[in-house]
């Protein structure tokens, strides 16, 4: 099974965001990279997979600046077995990551694609749609599974996205407003997973040390046919505004007025 | 001078980083306060190559240089350096049988540890023996073809859950001091070996300490490592390379002690402001950082010499005994900052000053690297050098 695993290099949710003072973008001095831990997550399930259906191969791609070669490392740290960095610097909108992705994929022919739901920086949520949409493959978004993250399924590193008997087909558990689908979906299909569906592992140093003799191929967009000129463009970017300091009420009287006039909550 | 730290460096500290965090930190406490092995955390981090660092490749290890493990270890003693001292006690038993073993004993015993979570435990001191190794008084006397071992072996790490044990003992007369010191390997389940009482310490509570018994142990010539009467040699060889381990021990409790300290500073209000506004917390703020800084280069720089095949004992020894009475110092100025708060089990910094101590103990105290340090001056000055 040949498993396609995408993961994009992000703003560390750690770091103090700051947006710049003319509103183009944010402030990227000081701030730390890495990897979307959506991404992550699609790895871990890669992982499992593959460790479940041998012989198989996982495929980690990036698209973004040559520093996104460390996110890659990242997964071929985790365990993945080769990486493809497609070379794009500065911002390219979820559009042309897709269109890229598609170009790869038609050259990989993998079975699945794995990919985060959304990537924390923008949190657009669209690539893994327009990219099935693009070669026309099945989908299944937000996959999740019925097992907690605690619990012995989970310990012993068992796939949540199963792959059917006769591998044609995966059955993906996703989260929907108020519980959990269960879909099937024919291969090869892209499958996008949301936060429930595992706990990623732990890029042991073995692994460290074996990644860096493991191929990362290099594309350029161009090369590949792709026009990357976004089609998103970037008005304003604004922080979120200020908590206001809160305010003490004498009593439970004056505590439903205000939450009635002020707060209009009830 | 190229201070920067590779790719691979920066990954593995993310590891490590990562696994203190989620895995030490949350427990570290608990762990503390019962006296607690850290089983699930040794064979978690065993898993992920957190325990046998420097064992060879050869031997299923991971062959790391000196310098990747001292910047692994930081980030573990930032978390617990009871949990530090245990992970890393299998390299400390291991490192004779690297230095002085025969391939047939490094494929079987550097084998063990690396083909599952297993310990082995480096038996030096005594109940009458810290400091002066050449002073101890377990015997193995000759037989025939065999060797007959007899002794007491105090404040072994690990020596509870140990399968083997490195231990050090006097082949020739007492007279002979260092000139009469074998190092043997002890496999546990021979028959003779014993695993006495267990101490109960100030700090490192996580980490297990006891007495090792050897009653009529019979050895063979596969049991001893490197030639007769060199044992004192492969333990201060030992030691050379062993010591960094210890400062980065003390970094990692320093900027354990810095990150609360400054976090506490900005909360903590006294006279109307935060006490951090306050020069005299700035200044043993500044101090404590300090400290660390130096501590950490000095360790850079032993680790960095290791690397580059020179088993310096005087660099080894700088690192060792500034960064312990460093930490011992930031430690307690932490507790000082915290004040009334400091003192009470209810935050960390009590833990690391009662965990500090034993660096300025364990091995080769403080004064012994002073002794070390006084005396290698002394011979270069004499040599003319």
């Amino acid at each position: 099974m040949k498993i396609l695993v995408t993961i994009k290099r992000v703003e560390d949710y750690e770091s103090k965001i700051k947006v710049k003072p003319d509103g183009t973008w944010i402030v990227t001095d000081g701030v730390n990279y890495r990897a979307n831990p959506f991404d992550e997550i699609a790895v871990e399930e890669a992982l499992r997979l593959r460790d479940a259906n041998m012989p198989s191969e996982v495929i980690a791609v990036s698209v973004g600046s040559e520093l996104s070669v460390n996110e890659i490392r990242s997964a071929l740290a985790m365990g993945a077995d080769k990486g493809i960095l497609v070379k794009q610097a500065g911002w390219v909108d979820s559009d042309a990551v897709a269109r890229c992705l598609q170009k790869v994929i038609e050259r990989e022919k993998p079975d699945l694609v794995l990919m985060g739901k959304q990537a924390v920086d923008v949190d657009d949520n669209v690539t893994g749609q327009l990219l099935a949409e693009y070669l026309g493959w099945g989908q299944a978004t937000f996959a999740s599974k019925h097992e907690s993250l605690e619990s012995a399924e989970e310990k012993a590193k068992k796939p949540g996205v199963k792959l059917a008997a006769d591998k044609a087909s995966v059955e993906v558990i996703r989260e929907i407003d108020g519980g959990l689908e269960t879909l099937s979906v024919k291969l090869p299909a892209i499958v996008t997973v949301d936060l429930r569906l595992n706990v990623p592992r732990y890029a042991s140093l073995p692994n460290i040390m074996k990644a860096k003799k493991k191929p990362v191929e290099e594309l350029d967009p161009k090369a590949l046919g792709v026009d990357v000129t976004p089609k998103v463009k970037v008005l304003k970017v604004e922080p979120p505004p200020a908590r206001a300091a809160g305010i003490k009420v004498p009593d439970v009287a004056a505590l439903v007025q205000k939450l009635h006039s002020d707060a209009k909550v009830i | 001078m190229d201070f920067s730290l590779n790719d691979d460096q920066q990954r593995l500290i993310a590891t490590a980083r990562k696994f203190t965090k989620e895995k030490i930190i949350p427990v570290a406490q608990k762990l503390d306060e019962h006296g607690t092995f850290p089983s699930e955390i040794c064979k978690e981090g065993w898993e992920l190559g957190l325990m046998n660092g420097e064992v060879p490749q050869e031997y299923g290890g991971l062959g790391l240089s000196t310098l990747d493990h001292v910047l692994m270890q930081e980030e573990i003693n930032f978390g617990c350096a009871g949990i530090g001292t245990t992970l890393a006690g299998n390299n400390l038993a291991a490192m004779p049988l690297i230095l002085a073993g025969t391939e047939e004993q490094k494929k079987n015993y550097l084998g063990q540890l690396t083909d599952s979570c297993s310990f082995a435990a480096y038996a030096c001191s005594e109940p009458d023996a810290g400091s002066d190794v050449a002073g101890m008084r377990t015997t193995v006397r000759k037989v025939g073809d065999e060797w007959i071992l007899n002794g007491i072996k105090r404040w072994i790490t690990n020596g509870a859950y140990a399968n083997w044990y490195t231990t050090f003992a006097r082949t020739g007369d007492a007279t002979d001091r260092h000139k009469g010191i074998t190092c043997f390997v002890v496999p546990r389940d021979l028959p003779g070996v014993s695993v006495g009482r267990k101490e109960d310490k100030l700090g490192q509570r996580a980490s297990n300490t006891c007495d090792i018994i050897y009653e009529d142990v019979k050895l063979t010539k596969a049991h001893l490592v490197g030639a007769e009467g060199q044992g004192f040699k492969v333990a201060m060889k030992t030691f050379d390379r062993s010591r960094p381990w210890i400062a980065a021990g003390a970094t990692g409790i320093m900027r354990r002690a810095l990150e609360e300290c400054t976090k506490y500073a900005t909360e903590r209000k006294a006279f109307g402001q935060a006490i951090g506004q306050f020069q005299a917390i700035q200044f043993m703020l500044a101090d404590m950082a300090m400290k660390y800084e130096a501590t950490r280069l000095l360790m850079l720089k032993a680790a960095w010499n290791i690397g580059q095949g020179k088993l310096d004992a005087i660099e080894s020894a700088y690192a060792k005994a500034f960064g312990a009475d460093s930490a011992m110092q930031v430690a307690t100025d932490a507790v000082q900052i915290f004040g009334g708060y400091g003192y009470t089990k209810e935050y960390p910094v009590e833990k690391l000053m009662r965990d500090a101590k034993l660096l300025q103990i364990y091995e080769g105290t403080s004064q012994i690297q002073r002794m070390v340090i006084g005396r290698s001056l002394i011979a270069a000055a004499s040599a003319g050098v």
